[in-house]
Order: C-alpha cells, then sequence, then structure tokens
C-alpha cells in the first residue's frame, strides 16, 4: 500500500527532496513523499485481499483528508 | 456546586505534558487526575477532559493516529457526543483531528523545522466554555512546540468553519504554513476545543506569559459549572 499527501497538499518533506535532488543536477519538478506499507495476507482470495487492504488504508494508513493511497497485490 | 471539578487528563505511550497539563489546572483549582489510555472510562465525577501533548505512540504512522483507538478515546468520544468539555492541546489536538472529533489535520510545519518559542494568538470567539476570560480579537502570546502543527483543511471546509465560527484561535504571525493561520478550532457545539499552543506551560509569571491560564481558566470555569449541574 502505497500512501502519498494528495496533490495540491503542501508537502514540505517532498519540497526538500526535490531541492536537493536539483543541486545534485537532476531536472526534477515538484516531488512528494509517502509511506510504502508492505503486509502479508493470509488469504489466497485477491478480491477479498484487495477488500481488506482498501479498509487498512481508510481506516487506519491513510487520512483521506490530506492522502491518497494506491493498492498492488503480488505473490501467488 | 463542586468547588473542586475533576478535570481528567488522559496519559498515552509517549505523551509528555501531562504532568504540566495537571499542575496548571490544579493551580487553577482543579482535581487533575492523570487517566491511562487502557482504562475504558472516565472516572465518574469527570466534568472535563484534557488530551495534553507529547508524541504518542512515538508519532509512528501520524500524529495521533494511533492514539485514536486507545480503549479510552472510546469513552472520550461518548463523553464528547453527551456534551462534555473536552481540550487537545497539540499532539492532544492531533489525536481529536484523527479521532474525527474536530476537523482538519496536523501536517509537517511549513519549514520542516521544530518551532519552540512562544507566539502570538489572536482569540476569535470569547462566548466559549474554553474562551470565556478572554475577550473577542484579544490577543495572547503562549509557546508552540512541534515540528507537525501546519492545520489543514481544503477552501471549502476551510469557509464552513469560518461561517459556523469554528475557528477558535488564529497566530498573528503564521509559524508553520497554517491555512487561514489557524491555531485552534472548535467542533460545531463548541464543546471539544484543539490547539498546537500550549497554555500548561504560560500559567506562571515565572516561565514568561502567563495567557494559558486565560484558556485554561475557562475551561475549568465551564467544569465548574457543569459538575456543578451533575451533583
Amino acid at each position: 500500500m502505497l500512501v502519498r499527501p494528495k496533490q495540491g497538499i503542501l508537502d514540505p518533506q517532498g519540497q526538500a527532496v526535490s531541492s536537493s535532488l536539483r543541486h545534485l543536477g537532476f531536472a526534477v519538478g515538484d516531488a512528494r513523499v509517502g509511506r510504502l506499507v508492505d503486509v502479508d495476507l493470509q488469504t489466497d482470495d485477491r478480491d477479498e485481499a484487495l477488500v481488506q487492504l482498501r479498509q487498512m488504508c481508510e481506516q487506519l494508513l491513510a487520512n483521506p483528508l490530506i492522502e491518497g493511497y494506491e493498492i498492488e497485490l503480488d505473490g501467488e | 456546586m463542586s468547588e473542586c471539578p475533576t478535570v481528567a487528563v488522559v496519559v498515552f505511550p509517549g505523551s509528555n505534558d501531562d504532568r504540566d497539563a495537571q499542575l496548571a489546572l490544579e493551580l487553577l483549582g482543579a482535581d487533575a487526575p492523570r487517566v491511562w489510555h487502557t482504562e475504558e472510562s472516565l472516572p465518574p465525577t469527570t466534568a472535563a477532559v484534557v488530551l495534553p501533548g507529547g508524541f504518542s505512540y512515538g508519532d509512528y504512522l501520524r500524529c495521533g493516529a494511533i492514539a485514536r483507538f486507545s480503549p479510552i478515546l472510546g469513552a472520550v468520544s461518548r463523553f464528547a457526543s453527551d456534551g462534555g468539555l473536552v481540550l487537545g492541546i497539540c499532539n492532544g489536538f492531533q489525536i481529536l483531528t484523527e479521532a474525527g472529533l474536530l476537523p482538519g489535520a496536523l501536517r509537517p510545519n511549513a519549514s520542516l523545522s521544530f518551532i519552540c518559542r512562544d507566539v502570538p494568538l489572536v482569540v476569535e470567539r470569547a462566548d466559549t466554555p474554553f474562551t470565556s476570560r478572554c475577550e473577542p480579537g484579544q490577543a495572547l502570546s503562549i509557546p508552540v512546540k512541534n515540528g507537525e502543527g501546519c492545520w489543514f483543511a481544503d477552501e471549502e471546509l476551510l469557509a464552513e468553519l469560518e461561517a459556523a465560527g469554528q475557528i477558535a484561535l488564529r497566530y498573528a504571525v503564521n509559524p508553520n504554513g497554517s491555512v487561514g493561520d489557524v491555531a485552534g478550532v472548535f467542533n460545531a457545539d463548541a464543546n471539544v476545543f484543539g490547539l498546537m499552543p500550549h497554555p500548561e506551560h504560560a500559567v506562571d509569571g515565572l516561565l514568561g506569559s502567563t495567557d494559558g491560564a486565560l484558556l485554561l481558566g475557562s475551561l475549568v470555569d465551564a467544569a465548574r459549572l457543569s459538575q456543578g449541574a451533575l451533583v
């Protein structure tokens, strides 16, 4: 689960990172810093896994007012 | 009427202003028992609750995001929905926004620095249980000490809160990028109040400003009235 500040939300960490990257000579525009949460799930059912992961993001991992999330499933 | 109202101070793992809050409330005439976060109920005589500053659960994930699931928060939410007075200071404010008891969210300061100094504030409303000892428009000086004190609401929410009179305090000089210079907000009924500045650190002239006593003293006055009504 990848949780990042929504577009348009002040992201001072992203600004600091993008300015440092520009110092290094990279032609970088905006940068956003997020959080990656890997979890192991017991279920083999992808739909069930997606439902659970969405609930995790909505109830705890992301604050819907300021953050968006993306989910990626991996493995068997 | 009870002379010494009970203002419960909740303690989370990582709270560090609970004793200052307790001391300040006691100086102002309250009985201020500290209540551990695993408790499922508040002391029976509780007339107001304070969620103090600190770094509950190490500020992991987002400030206040984990503390909001503490057992005591269920009791605090029920207390608030019955009209009980709840004050969140700094990390306590962050917890109340995460719990949905107050609007908005707290983000890292625009400067990315931890800011620790007195800040000038303006009182927006004086007709609430938390500001009754103030005048509308009154200037206060109270310290902030946080890394994530930048309050955020989108334009629509901010306009709604402005119209409903839910903005409690503003920075006279914005230290952290808060939207609308907001330093503190009320819920719709103004029985829940959260602010980033620390009134409990501004109650003794020996240490500088005593303006924090105006806010905490207002709360103790209101708690005394509500406890009197309960008895």
